[in-house]
C-alpha cells in the first residue's frame, strides 16, 4: 500500500499508538502480577483475608 | 441489583472477572474492523491525501481523553459526596490511561501537523489546552503518590479534579471561542456531521475501538488498585502484629 508522500508520518503515527497501546497492557498486567505475588508472600506469613462465604459462616 | 451493591470491591471484582473476556473480544473486532476501514475502504482526501488516516486515531484519542478527564470528574463527585469505596478507585486508576491517550492526541496531532500544516507545534487555544490537560494528569498521578493514605489522597486529588475539570469546556469550545490553527468541530454538531460517511464511518468505528480498549484497561487498572489497597491493609495488619503499638491497621473502604 502506496501512502505517498508522507508516508512517514503516517507510520510514526500509528507506530506511536501501537507501542503506547502496549506499554499500558503491559503496565496492567505488570501491576496485577505484582499486585497478586505481593498477596501470595503475605497469605504464606498468614496474613490473608478471609473468604467473604466462610465469614458469614 | 442495585449500582451500590457494587460499592462492595469484593462484588465488584467478581463483575470484572464476567465482563472482561467480553469486552476484550469486542474490543479486538472493533478494532480489526476499524483498522480495515481505515486503511482499505476510506478513501484519501481530496485535500490531505492519505494523511487522512491519522484522523482515525487522532480524533478517538482526542475525544478519549476528555471522556476519561469527564469520568474522573464524575468519580471524584462520588468521592467527594457519596463517599462511594470505588469512586477514588475509579479516578486513581482512569488517569495514567488519560495521560496515555491524551499523549497520543497530541503527538499524532503534531505528526498529522507538520504536513498539513507546516509546523509540528502551535501555541494555539486548541493545542496549549490539551497540553494542560496532560500536565493535569500528570500532576493527579503525582499528588496521589505523595500521599500514604488513599483516602486522604483520593480526597485532595478529587478536589483538583474537579478544578482541572473547568479545562474541558475550554477544550472542546477552544475551536468556537478563539482564531485557531486547529479546524473547528466536523462530526459532534449542532447540524450534524461536515464529513463524508466514507469517511465518517471508520472513524466511528476507530472511536469505538479505542472507547472499548478504555473500558477495559480501566477496569483491569481499578481490579489491580483494589488489590494494590488489599496488599496494603494486610502489610499494616502484618506490622501491628509484629511491632504491636507502632502501626495500626486502618481498613479503607476499598480494602
Amino acid at each position: 500500500m502506496d501512502f505517498g508522500p508522507h508516508a512517514g508520518f503516517i507510520m510514526a503515527s500509528y507506530g506511536l499508538c501501537l507501542f503506547t497501546v502496549l506499554a499500558l497492557i503491559a503496565w496492567v498486567r505488570i501491576d496485577k502480577a505484582n499486585q497478586e505475588r505481593a498477596l501470595r508472600e503475605l497469605a504464606e506469613q498468614g496474613f490473608s483475608r478471609a473468604r467473604p462465604d466462610s465469614r458469614s459462616k | 441489583m442495585a449500582f451500590w451493591d457494587y460499592a462492595n470491591p469484593t462484588r465488584f471484582l467478581r463483575l470484572v472477572q464476567v465482563v472482561l473476556p467480553w469486552l476484550i473480544g469486542l474490543c479486538i473486532i472493533a478494532f480489526a474492523a476499524g483498522l480495515y476501514m481505515a486503511f482499505f475502504t476510506a478513501p484519501q482526501d481530496y485535500q490531505q491525501g492519505n494523511t487522512v488516516r491519522i484522523m482515525y486515531i487522532h480524533v478517538p484519542a482526542a475525544w478519549l481523553c476528555m471522556m476519561c478527564y469527564s469520568i474522573m470528574s464524575i468519580s471524584s463527585i462520588g468521592t467527594l459526596v457519596w463517599k462511594h469505596p470505588l469512586a477514588d478507585v475509579s479516578a486513581k486508576a482512569a488517569a495514567p490511561i488519560g495521560a496515555a491517550f491524551t499523549f497520543m492526541a497530541l503527538v499524532t496531532g503534531s505528526l498529522w501537523g507538520k504536513p498539513m500544516w507546516g509546523t509540528y507545534w502551535v501555541w494555539d487555544a486548541r493545542l496549549t489546552s490539551v497540553l494542560v490537560l496532560l500536565i493535569m494528569y500528570l500532576g493527579l498521578m503525582t499528588l496521589w503518590r505523595t500521599m500514604d493514605d488513599p483516602i486522604k489522597a483520593g480526597k485532595a486529588a478529587a478536589v483538583l479534579t474537579l478544578v482541572g475539570a473547568l479545562n474541558l469546556p475550554v477544550i472542546k469550545f477552544s475551536v468556537d471561542w478563539w482564531n485557531t490553527l486547529h479546524q473547528p468541530a466536523s462530526v459532534v454538531r449542532m447540524d450534524g456531521p461536515t464529513i463524508h460517511p466514507d469517511i465518517l464511518w471508520p472513524l466511528l468505528m476507530m472511536a469505538l475501538a479505542f472507547t472499548l480498549l478504555f473500558f477495559v484497561l480501566h477496569l483491569m487498572a481499578m481490579r489491580n488498585e483494589i488489590l494494590r489497597r488489599r496488599v496494603r491493609a494486610l502489610r499494616l495488619r502484618a506490622a501491628s502484629v509484629s511491632h504491636p503499638g507502632t502501626a495500626a491497621a486502618t481498613a479503607q473502604p476499598a480494602e
